[in-house]
């Protein structure tokens, strides 16, 4: 297993002023959802681990099955059971995450039930799609919680204690809807997100903090079912992605449905069983790791109506079957170059994540665009977890004396729907997050009160081209002539490239109620129903754990302020001080109660209250970061 | 001197720069960075809400600032902005008639190697689109820094819109070249 060393001369910057008391170390996982493996990672003793599960197994197949009792298999054991029982066996469900039946394509090639399900806006197109199981209708979003409770339990188990928080990879190039999903399913099986980190930025971090490498790099991540490349510039503890591209529907998969594809032309078959499908693309997936090693692969099945099957694949005929799909990770390698300003001579190194880059063909065209032999010396499988873990524990507040900055970008523009069907751009891709647009808008009509927003994602100009993400409804717009009044819609991408809106009345100040009715997102009934289905709650005393996690925000909150008081008290003046004080003790006297709700409050008013302290110790440590740089000039004249 | 978040302020303050439309990048840059690695919200992460909040709306602010200033066009009408001066953009249209004729031709000349798939002949007329932005950014730099001659300056930035306009219609010819 490769391990991780702290060893990179890192920004030498101000303490920010903004930490809390010395603590013990909290527990925190970077996770992997990948499309085929899961996997779950932490630092130990200042190295990055992956967790293994009770075999020693470090990988976690992505596949899920349901049984009509209830039960739920995940891991091995479904995985096991794919061919004999595929249409209760999910896997891949990764590519389905934020997507409806029409981004799917041809269907009839899974073994799948899939029930279309209808949008939440009336935005034409339809909601995320669901797969009909023998325990009900099953959201990508609760397969993939399933796995993210095999991976939490199994971190618990290894850490001995409960998780302050997870940072969970998404691929880069993944959208709004995308990652919403994937941050509801990780909520669904009760982890804290401390972030949704892309995977290749996951893997330089993981690669960089290795190899102490300075220059631009670029990051190769083919994994089961997405393409990421990004483009990074690491200096000085400094990570920054300049740009991102790539295909969130291709990946290793679309080469063993290849090797299907040939198989079924081969023998001339048509329309399969679901369990021939499924057999056949095992079998398919284990002929294309052979070839990884060897020159060829021989794929021997008997298939329910007793055929036989008994074929040669070489190397060279894999290459020529995959030679398109190779070509399509080279458009975005050149765009991602494009928009980051550069040429390939300006990039120092070229690293391989996912599994998929194991693919001889795959490494020598890579090789070949670049002009340089890819680095491969980090398991390709594991890198983006041990990543994921390096961040989740700076962001969980275990300081290291090393620290690094991450500067991530979102991948695909935000747009607005303006007339005639196109796309109006508000934020542009590879704008660094976290950014935000505000845009003004009137209306069109006398005593026109509500106004609807449709905002989309993608680079086409027309709105059809694009993903719709949601339509907004602003209501309660006081009633004026035409064009009178004044909207201000501000969109917000946050840290983990999620988009929020906000809209407000200038010309009276009035906030206007926003309705949001995202196009592929979860409904509320939805997430209750999950819940409740979720075996994992039904077994928690909800209530006793939502207490619990107020009690650990409470003591959180108050050792930090605790300290905060310590170290700049003197920022405040005696009045605010005493305020802040009574708040705290508020705050500490209802802790011991089981009150949920009070204690929610006492935390809001406490929280109220620091607002300008907390304004006023950042702008101490930012003063402290520029004077601290000792450039003369920095005066202003 | 004033910087930081404590006083109302503009972006070059915001990074402790000189208020110029030539500009030090790597000053910028290294500014940029030091001030990030304040108020960027993985700093916060695991400290209470308000203070999450509060960090990413600065890292926001800072992201803004960054951006405007490290883009020629941004810079130059973010500083005629400041001065009260609108670049009327949208507004204004009377252009001289030989720099209209040249950006007809430039775009006919573009769609023609997009048709013709021809790479080089694209990199050619790329090449000539970043000389010419590059002089209008030097004539910038001396009718804002040294000049103070806003109007003129706010029809170089009306210039340098055409030019980014056919900056994009390049790379979707290169866009097209690749598919």
């Amino acid at each position: 297993m490769p391990t991780l060393r702290f060893n990179m001369a890192l920004l030498q910057i101000s303490e920010p002023g903004l930490s809390t008391a010395p603590h013990q170390h909290r527990l925190a996982v970077g996770i992997d959802l990948g499309t085929t493996n899961s996997l779950v990672a932490t630092v130990r003793n200042g190295i990055s681990v992956v967790l293994n599960d009770e075999h020693g197994r470090a990988m976690l197949p992505s596949v899920v099955r349901y049984a009509a009792d209830g039960h739920v298999a995940v891991g091995e054991s479904a995985q096991a059971a794919q061919s004999d029982d595929p249409v209760n066996t999910i896997v891949s469900a990764k590519r389905f995450m934020g997507r409806g039946l029409a981004d799917i394509g041809d269907t009839s090639r899974l073994p799948y039930r899939f029930v279309e399900v209808p949008a939440l806006g009336e935005t034409g197109q339809g909601g995320m799609v669901q797969l009909r199981t023998v325990a009900g209708a099953k959201s990508p979003v609760e397969v993939s919680a399933e796995i993210l409770k095999v991976l939490r339990a199994r971190a618990e188990a290894a850490l001995g204690g409960e998780l302050v928080g997870a940072v969970i990879t998404v691929p880069a190039y993944f959208d709004d809807a995308q990652r919403q999903a994937t941050k509801d399913a990780a909520k669904l099986a009760g982890l804290n997100v401390l972030r949704l980190l892309n995977e290749p930025t996951a893997a330089a971090i993981a690669y960089g903090l290795d190899n102490a490498s300075e220059g631009v790099y670029a990051v190769y991540d083919l994994g089961g079912g997405t393409f990421d490349i990004s483009v990074l510039r690491l200096s000085r503890g400094v990570f920054e992605v300049l740009s991102a591209n790539g295909d969130s529907a291709l990946g290793g998969d679309d080469f063993d449905q290849r090797i299907h594809c040939w198989l079924l032309e081969k023998n001339q078959l048509s329309a399969l069983s679901p369990q021939d499908t499924r057999l056949l693309l095992t079998l398919a997936r284990a002929a294309k790791e052979q070839l990884t090693e060897h020159e060829e692969a021989r794929i021997t099945a008997v298939l329910s109506s007793g055929e036989v099957i008994d074929n040669l694949l070489t190397q060279d005929e894999f290459e020529s079957l995959s030679k398109n799909l190779i070509q399509r990770t080279l458009q975005p390698l050149r765009r991602a170059l494009r928009d980051a300003k550069l040429s390939v001579t300006d990039v120092k190194g070229v690293v391989m994540v996912g599994g998929a880059t194991r693919m001889p063909q795959v490494q020598h065209a890579v090789g070949e665009f670049f002009g340089q032999t890819p680095l491969t010396n980090l398991d390709p499988d594991k890198v983006v977890a041990l990543g994921a873990a390096i961040q989740a524990n700076l962001l969980a507040g275990n300081r290291s004396s090393d620290e690094w900055l991450l500067l991530d970008v979102i991948p695909l523009s935000l747009g607005l729907e303006t007339m005639g069907g196109l796309v109006e751009k508000i934020i542009p891709r590879n704008s660094t997050i976290p950014t935000a647009r505000a845009q003004e808008f009137t209306t069109y009509k006398d005593g026109q009160t509500a106004m609807s927003l449709h905002v989309v994602q993608g680079e086409r100009e027309l709105v059809s081209d694009c993903r719709s993400l949601a339509k907004f409804e602003l209501r309660g717009i006081p009633a004026m002539v035409a064009g009178a009044a004044r909207i201000r819609v501000t969109f917000q991408v946050d840290a983990d490239g999620l988009l929020n809106v906000a809209a407000r009345e200038m010309g009276c100040g009035v906030e206007a109620a926003i309705v949001v009715k995202p196009s592929y997102g979860l409904s509320d009934a939805e997430i209750t129903r999950m819940l409740q289905d979720s075996t994992q709650h039904a077994q928690d005393d909800m209530q006793a754990r939502a207490l619990r996690e107020h009690q650990v925000e409470a003591n959180q909150l108050l050792e930090a302020v605790g300290h905060a008081l310590e170290q700049d008290g003197m920022l405040l003046e005696a009045e605010q001080r005493a305020r802040i004080e009574t708040q705290m003790r508020v705050l500490r006297d209802v802790l011991p109660l089981t009150d949920q709700r009070e204690l929610k409050r006492a935390i809001s008013a406490l929280n109220e209250t620091t607002v300008s302290f907390a304004q006023a110790r950042m702008d101490k440590s930012v003063s402290l970061a520029l004077s601290g740089k000792n450039i003369s000039d920095l005066e202003v004249k | 001197m004033t910087q930081g978040f404590d006083t109302p302020q503009n972006h070059f303050q915001l990074f402790g720069l000189a208020q110029s439309f030539q500009l030090d990048n790597a000053q910028l840059e290294l500014a940029f960075r030091a001030l990030q690695a304040q108020v960027h919200p993985d700093k916060s992460a695991h400290l209470p809400d308000t203070e999450q909040r509060i960090a990413m709306q600065r890292s926001t602010l800072v992201n803004e600032a960054y951006q405007t200033l490290r883009s020629p066009i941004r810079r130059a009408r973010y500083m005629l902005s400041l001065q009260g001066v609108d670049t009327q953009e949208e507004t204004n249209t009377a252009m001289p008639l030989d720099f209209l004729m040249a950006q007809m031709e430039w775009r006919e000349a573009v769609a023609d190697a997009q048709q013709a798939r021809d790479a080089e002949a694209i990199g050619q007329l790329e090449a000539r689109m970043k000389d010419e932005t590059g002089k209008l950014e030097a004539m910038l730099a001396i009718k804002i820094d040294s000049e103070h001659d806003y109007a003129v300056a706010a029809g170089l930035v009306r210039k340098l819109r055409f030019m980014e306009k056919l900056a994009e219609e390049i790379d979707s010819a290169y866009d097209e070249l690749d598919s």
